[in-house]
């Protein structure tokens, strides 16, 4: 067998010693020198759906927009309509280029007027500065990265009750007096653990470091947002509060899980990632994405309508769907999908003869740890869809037999995959 | 650290061989592949009677993380495959060297396996990788 070695000499977030320290197999991420798991991919994979697991995801880039045209200016720089937020209350959307395309996606949290907050790929951090730069010229608005917070997400069904717990133990939470109303630890806990889904909530300076051994300053954000579709939170902190939260979170049961498990995670739970299921060419509409694009009002003119409206009356010619592997293996990205049958050997001249438009590609695949075969997402003409007793994987010149699903395949720790039928 | 047992043989691309005394080798990955791999959820191995070459692809095996071929470490008939490792490829990851074996085989020619690295050339390969 063969295999390379990683040489890593990156960034390093605030919560790389303690990666060392817990025996992280560290690995180059996007220039970061981030964990890809801790001994066992698979263990903290199902730590998560069914405990709860922590990820530092600190080399995500954290922009805050402020300014009396900050409402404004996203409105015109996101395909997803930014006016529908109410403060505190978090949304997913992508931002495109004027062709269409996707630039990146990301998440926006409405902290406080005029206040917004996106968090958005590390791997396209210098492009996305650039763009939103760029086209905030002719707005009233200030645009800061913000290097100095860490970001951990705690997931999984337990991942509340495990964070209560350790705010709790360690004493991060003191009462306070909040604009003139007093402000009690148990207060925080239960405006915490009554969080809705995609909202978020802000624990103030004043409120924080009971124990007196925390020196970081400045404000938590936590928001009831994830990226593994399991219940818990992202907490968006002081880079100095990050370890004594990590090692918090670690005493009240909370295992730490790398980036293999957050993909295998993500995949299972049906979420794009980019570079994968999009990129700079690929249109939402045809990355599952539809559901973002907030095409009322009709006047809201932001970056990439024109193009994407000529797109949706001309149709998407491919769609992104789930593949489920029958037989025992692993899907991988780059494999080659086709309405060939699983008995008819995958020969060069065949492909050739069945031509590349009536192929699709696997953008992301693994091994589901929770269904325990190979899954993936592919995007494929819309006329293969419709074939789904027909489709097969090339994976080593041989034709493997694979199932069309509709993603997702793994929500709260359950088996949701439906099987495909072409919508019209 | 990864284990490298002075008694068997070494191909650089990160097989084991382990003469069995009786004209056979039994093959398997070493403890350094199985940890750089990461969890294994996946082997093809070669089939039963099967002619294998010295340096040809004979199987795969596959992590979460991803695949890589087995090449064969010796020449000769396919007596015997690890059919358990099917359903339990995870066994790899836990005895590399013992119930995670791939095959054995009836070696052709038993010069073959002194051509193979020793402990020390393996780790010095791996060591130049890195």
């Amino acid at each position: 067998m063969s295999h390379r070695t990683e040489h890593p000499a990156g960034n390093r977030t605030p919560l790389y010693p303690a990666h060392v320290c817990a025996g992280a197999k560290i690995v180059d991420f996007g220039g970061w020198d981030m964990p890809l798991h801790y001994g066992s991919q698979v263990r903290e994979h199902q730590q998560v759906r069914q405990h709860a697991g922590m990820f530092d995801v600190s080399h995500m880039t954290v922009i805050d927009v402020t300014g009396a045209d900050a409402l404004a200016y996203l409105r015109h720089l996101l395909a997803n309509d930014v006016a529908k937020l109410k403060p505190g209350a978090a949304l997913y959307s992508v931002m495109l280029n004027h062709q269409g395309g996707v630039v990146d996606d990301l998440i926006v949290y409405y902290l406080s007027s005029e206040t917004y907050r996106l968090v958005v790929n590390c791997a396209t951090r210098d492009k996305d500065l650039t763009w939103i730069q760029a086209e905030a010229k002719t707005f009233a608005v200030n645009i800061a990265e913000r290097a100095d917070l860490a970001i951990i997400a705690v997931q999984g069904p337990q991942a509340l009750a495990a964070l209560d717990e350790a705010l709790v133990n360690e004493g991060f939470i003191k009462d306070a007096l909040v604009d003139n109303t007093v402000s009690t630890e148990s207060d925080i806990l239960e405006q915490l653990n009554q969080l809705p889904a995609f909202h978020g909530m802000t624990i103030n300076e004043t409120s924080l470091r009971a124990n007196s051994d925390q020196t970081g300053s400045g404000p938590w954000f936590i928001a009831r947002t994830g990226y593994t579709g399991e219940d818990g939170v992202e907490i968006i902190l002081p880079g100095e509060d990050a370890e004594p939260l990590w090692n918090a979170l670690h005493a009240a049961g909370v295992e730490p899980v790398g980036l293999g498990a957050r993909d295998t995670l993500r995949l299972e739970a049906g979420m794009n990632l980019y570079g994968h299921e999009m990129d700079d060419e690929t249109s939402p509409l045809e990355a599952n994405l539809g559901w973002t694009i907030a095409w009322q009002p009709e006047d809201r003119d932001f970056v990439g309508r024109k193009a994407l409206t000529t797109q949706r009356e001309q149709g998407p010619g491919t769609t992104l769907v789930g593949l489920l592997m029958t037989e025992r293996g692993v899907l991988r990205e780059g494999q080659i999908v086709s309405a060939l049958s699983a008995e008819q050997s995958l020969k060069k001249q065949g492909l050739t003869e069945e031509g590349p438009s009536k192929q699709g590609i696997v953008t992301s695949g693994t091994f589901s740890p929770t269904l325990q075969q190979g899954i993936a997402l592919a995007r494929v003409p819309i006329a293969l869809s419709q074939q789904a007793a027909q489709i097969s994987v090339e994976i080593r010149g041989k034709a493997v037999a694979v199932q069309i699903v509709k993603p997702p395949f793994v929500r709260h720790g359950k088996t949701v995959y439906r099987y495909y039928k072409q919508s019209k | 650290m990864a284990e490298t047992p002075k008694e068997l043989k070494y191909l650089d691309t990160h097989e084991w061989a382990r003469d069995e005394s009786d004209g056979s080798v039994t093959v398997g990955i070493t403890d350094h592949a199985q940890d750089s791999l990461g969890d294994v959820v996946y082997v093809e191995l070669p089939e039963l009677g099967s002619t294998i070459n010295a340096g040809e692809e004979t199987g795969v095996v596959e992590s979460v993380k991803a695949a890589s071929d087995i090449f064969a470490p010796v020449s000769g008939e396919v007596i015997a495959v690890n059919a358990a490792l099917e359903d339990e490829p995870e066994t790899i990851n836990g005895s590399p060297y013992g119930d995670g074996w791939f095959y054995k085989v009836k070696m052709s020619d038993p010069t073959e396996l002194e051509q193979l690295l020793d402990a020390e050339g393996y780790l010095a390969a791996v060591e130049s990788e890195d």
